[in-house]
Order: structure tokens, then sequence, then C-alpha cells
């Protein structure tokens, strides 16, 4: 019996995105309702681990395409060999990622069907699915269905969904897919590795830093920093160094808010709110952001959000569970020393 | 090179979204050019003015949309193409990018098309290589820079953001490419700009004029949309004489809330 339900396992040169699992405990939910077993897909080269992973975190049936064609992502290729696996599905689960962004897209073109992407939450509606993702970053929730065609493609958004426990005892058929990736016209040259640490979606705790970073005139720049603006750099790299020195002790990713990025102080990669990333982190550290709408859009679904701000009135105090008046130059040295202390790190 | 790149009307990031009725409502805040297609329109006109040729800002929307566009003809634009239709509403994405091919396949010998990396309502990011996949065009997504373009040679290469890092990518052209925000720094439309915005003409194109027949119907619907549930946080205000004592007594209350 050909299953309904499948996954797509993200993966980035055999490392497999935490969201991929989270995907595959939703499919065996939804296997219960639409009955059959849960078919995982992955591509790539020489995944054979990536293969045993999806087992152990609940595929019944592992399809694997194997082939140097499919080396690194490449939308179309990956797209080619993708479309025709799953073209009897009923349901089709994605981790939403860049690439799955993509791939999802391109299938959807290949199969005329719809996607839905970025889902939080899901509930059946007869034989379909009916789900919540956010629209306007979060500032509204509507509810999506793909009701005629099929498959219906869902990108699952990274920690919305619990992920199920790993069982390496668990077996999977595995089956060997035939890869015809095509006359495809991108190359992938080679990669570019990101500094910027641990990936703000997928972390479980976020420091953030905003514009209150270079708000310390009694910090006095080096004489030979003569610019205003390079002295409010100057400062604003102090600021983040606080910021940095926490999450560390925390296992955390660093973000900033808008302004911060504007001005300069860390690159965009680390910006989240409506024009950045939107993340949804255990734990949410605010030092210095005052809340702009677009800020709090892209972090209000935050378990637990603590607010060090020395402006009382700072709107973001509204989401907190924890605020501390302060200024961050003062609050957050004690702060990561106690936790260092009480982490025993 | 023949530049076209795709724009959309959205609701300002700084408004406050509201249903009404079941409806999307953002009050008296006026609309705008998508923020991300800024960025998009900025890179076409750099490599326009690189490169020679043209730039075509196109979008799909109600009479409205003219506004995002004149506002991308303000930036320097060289035309402007509303394509609009009473049978486009409620178009999902499936939809929207089979519009979009027919669109530019009329506009002709295109070389490139931009797009900003989503548009900050729908945020589905997808209608990019959708366009590309249907046109047969490879398409280049997340894309932070424009490493090299080579017009005899009819290749680019770009560098995408991964979540892993970036990608160097080389591809054929004609092309599809959605940038983000680290591309460039969009310039402000100039004073001659917007003058000249305020005089164009906008074509408006129909489902005939772009030769669809008819419009297929949406593989997606949206029944409701509502406001998130108001989460109810109690805010607690850790107080002490000093900052030392206030942070010292954050970490005990985070430890014990178990929060880590």
């Amino acid at each position: 019996m050909t299953n309904k339900v499948f996954v797509y396992i993200d993966h980035f040169e055999n490392h497999v995105a935490p969201a991929s699992f989270e995907a595959l405990g939703v499919a065996r939910q939804m296997a219960e309702t639409l009955g059959g077993g849960v078919s995982a897909v992955v591509l790539g080269q020489d995944v054979d681990d990536v293969v045993k992973q999806a087992a152990a975190y609940g595929a019944d049936v592992v399809i694997k395409g194997d082939d140097p064609a499919l080396k690194d992502f490449r939308g179309e290729a990956y797209a080619n060999v993708l479309s025709p696996i799953v073209a009897n599905a009923e349901v089709l689960l994605f981790p939403t990622s860049g690439r799955t962004r993509e791939l999802a897209g391109l299938v959807a073109v290949d199969l005329e069907t719809g996607v839905i992407p970025d889902v939080i939450d899901y509930e059946f509606d007869g034989a379909s699915v009916l789900a919540t993702r956010p629209i306007y970053a979060g500032k509204l929730l509507t509810k999506v269905v793909c009701r005629e065609r099929r498959p219906q493609i869902l990108t699952l958004r990274s920690r919305a969904f619990p992920g199920p426990e790993a069982d390496s005892g668990r077996s999977a058929e595995i089956v060997e897919a035939e890869v015809d990736a095509g006359d495809v016209a991108t190359e992938v040259i080679g990669y570019r590795e990101s500094q910027s640490g641990v990936s703000l979606t997928d972390a479980a705790i976020i420091v953030s830093g905003g514009r209150g970073v270079s708000n310390r005139p009694s910090l006095v720049p080096p004489a030979e920093i003569s610019d205003e603006a390079e002295q409010e750099i100057w400062r604003a790299q102090q600021g983040f160094k606080l910021v940095r020195d926490l999450a560390e002790v925390l296992g955390a990713a660093v973000g900033a808010s808008r302004a911060a990025v504007d001005a300069k102080y860390v690159p965009y990669d680390r910006q989240v709110g409506q024009t950045g990333k939107v993340v949804s982190p255990d734990l949410y550290i605010a030092a210095g952001i005052s809340g702009a709408i677009q800020h709090l859009a892209g972090m209000r679904t935050s378990k637990t959000i603590v607010v060090i701000n020395k402006d009382a009135d700072a709107p973001i105090f509204k989401l907190s569970r924890f605020g501390v008046v302060g200024d961050l130059f003062d609050v957050l040295p004690p702060l990561t020393q106690a936790l260092k202390e009480r982490l025993g790190k | 090179m023949n530049i076209v790149v795709c724009v959309k009307q959205t609701a300002d990031t700084a408004a406050t979204v509201t249903v009404e009725d079941g409806k999307i409502s953002w009050g008296d805040t006026p609309l705008i050019l998508n923020p991300w297609d800024e960025y998009a329109v900025e890179e076409a006109l750099r490599i326009k003015e690189k490169h020679g040729g043209k730039v075509t800002a196109l979008s799909l929307g109600p009479e409205r949309a003219k506004e995002a566009l004149k506002q991308a003809l303000a930036m320097g634009c060289d035309e402007g193409i509303l394509v609009s239709d009473p049978a486009f509403a409620g178009a999902d994405s499936l939809v929207v990018s089979k519009i979009i091919a027919a669109a530019i396949q009329k506009i002709e010998d295109v070389d490139m098309v931009c797009f900003g990396r989503a548009s900050v309502d729908s945020d589905t990011g997808m209608t990019g290589s959708q366009v590309g996949r249907r046109l047969g065009w490879p398409a280049l997504n997340l894309v932070a820079e424009i490493t090299a373009l080579d017009l005899q040679g009819k290749s680019i290469s770009v560098e995408r953001m991964l979540e892993e890092g970036r990608q160097q990518v080389r591809a054929s052209l004609p092309a599809v490419v959605s940038v983000v925000k680290e591309i460039n720094e969009p310039r402000y439309p100039s004073f001659m700009g917007i003058r000249k915005a305020s005089k164009a003409e906008i074509p408006i194109w129909s489902k005939d004029d772009i030769g669809l027949g008819e419009v297929p119907p949406s593989a997606v619907e949206w029944p409701q949309v509502f406001a998130p549930p108001k989460v109810e946080t109690v805010v607690e205000m850790i107080e002490g004489d000093t900052p030392e004592q206030k942070a010292v007594k954050l970490a005990d209350r985070l430890l014990e809330e178990k929060v880590i």
C-alpha cells in the first residue's frame, strides 16, 4: 500500500535540520487520521546517515535519491526528482527553510497544486488539512485549506511542533528512487560560511540588542576614532559584546532590532522582525529594545520574554514575563556573571 | 539587458493590522511599495546603469496598485505595467505565478526578472521561483550579491543566503532572481523622478491582453482571518536597589520558573 503522508527531509551537507524531525512527528499524527504509514524522502549524496535518522524519527518508508547530481541543493534538480515521487501523496510536509520554500513552490507548479507555507498549527476538515499560518508577520493569523488538489503541500514553521524522540531501533523500508535530475542550468560553485553562530530560527534562546547598545555616553572611544558616527559604532560594539557574552553563557543566538541593523551595529542576518527573521524561541531576552511594532511582530510568539530597558515606558514591557528597568550596560554584566555561576560554567 | 522587476503594493510594516468583519484593515495608514521590492528595484536599476538596457516594473493588483508602480518609476524604472482583471481576485501563488509568467512572455526578450524575497503581507516567498518554473528559467532565491553578469555568455553568478551560509551559484540567463536586504541600499526617489512618475501613463493589461484566456481556480483558499489570541502575560517587574541586585534576582527567577 502506498503511504498518503510524505515528508521531505531537509539537510545541509547531510546535517539534518531539526525541523525535519518535527515534520516527521506531525506526519505520524496525520497518518493516524488519513491511514497508511509515513514516507520520508531524502535527496543528496552519501545520505545513508540521513536515511537512518529519518527512520529513527518516525518514517516507515524512506525513499532515497542518492546521486552526485544532488550533492548540492539546487531547486530545479531537486524538484525534477521529487515531483514524480510525491505525485500521488495526499499530504507532503516540508520543514520551513530557505531551501524548502523554493522546493515546495517548484513541486507545486509541477503538480499544479497549492502550498501552505509556514504552518504553525493544523486540524482536519474532512480529508483536508485546515492549516493555520501567520500573515503580516504574525500580526494576524489565517486558516488555509487546499480542498481539491493533491498533494496538499505544507511547510511547517521551525519549533512550532514538538520534535519526536529518536528510536534508533526503528527500521524502515528503504526504496531507491530513480534519479533523473534533468538538464539544469544552475551550478553550485561553493560556499562561504556565515560567521554569525547559532541560527536564529532554530535557537531555543535568543538575546537581542537594540538601539540602546550604543547609548552609554560615558564610554569614551579611543582617541583615534574622532568621527561621531564611528564613535557611535564603537559604543555599539561595546554594548553588543555584553549581549554576546550573555548569549554565550546561555548557548543562545544573538539577534537585533531593525534600528540596530539600520544603524549598522550588526549585520542584517541578525535582524528580528517583520522585515527580518520571525522567531519563536523558548526564551527571548530583549536588551535596549523599545519595541517598534515591526520588531514585536517578529518575536511576540516567544514562550518567555525578558525585557531590560532603562525606559520604564518602553512598549515592549507589555509583552514581557519579566522586566528590568535599568541600563543594559549596568544589568547585563552581573546577569551574565550570576547565570555563569548558577549554571556552573 | 532587458529587466522586469515585479513589485507588490502592501500595507506599511508600521501599520497596526486588524480584522474587521472578516476583512483585513490597516486603518488610515497609506499603502506602500512592499519594502523587500525596493531592493529588487534598486538592483535592477544598478544593473541597467552598468550594462545598459531597460527596467520595466510590473505589478499584479487592483487599480490602486498603480501607486506602487509610480514609486518604482520615481526611483528610476523606465516603464510600469499594471496587470489587473476582476478575474484575478483571490488568486493564490500558484495562479499568480501563471499570470505573471504570461505577462513576462508578453513583454518579450526579457533577460532577467527581479523579485523581493517575499511580500510583507502574505509572506509566502514563493512567487519568484514559481514564475521561474513556469517560464523554464533558473530561479535564484535569497540573493545577497550578484557577483558576475556576462551578457555575451548569457550567465549570472550570485551568492544566496542559506541558513548555513552563502551558497555561490552560477546559472544561465534568462533567470529569475529574488533578492534579500543585504544586496544594496535602495535609493530615494529624486525630485525629477517623482515628477516623471506622476505624469507617467501606466497601461493596464487584462487577462485577455496577456493571452491567459480562462483564469484557473486557486488551489488554496483562506476561509478565516483572525487576530492572534491575546497572550495573557503578567509582567513581573524585577525590583532592587542596584542593577546588580536586579540582575541576580532575575537570574534566580529564570531558574526558579525553569525558563533556563
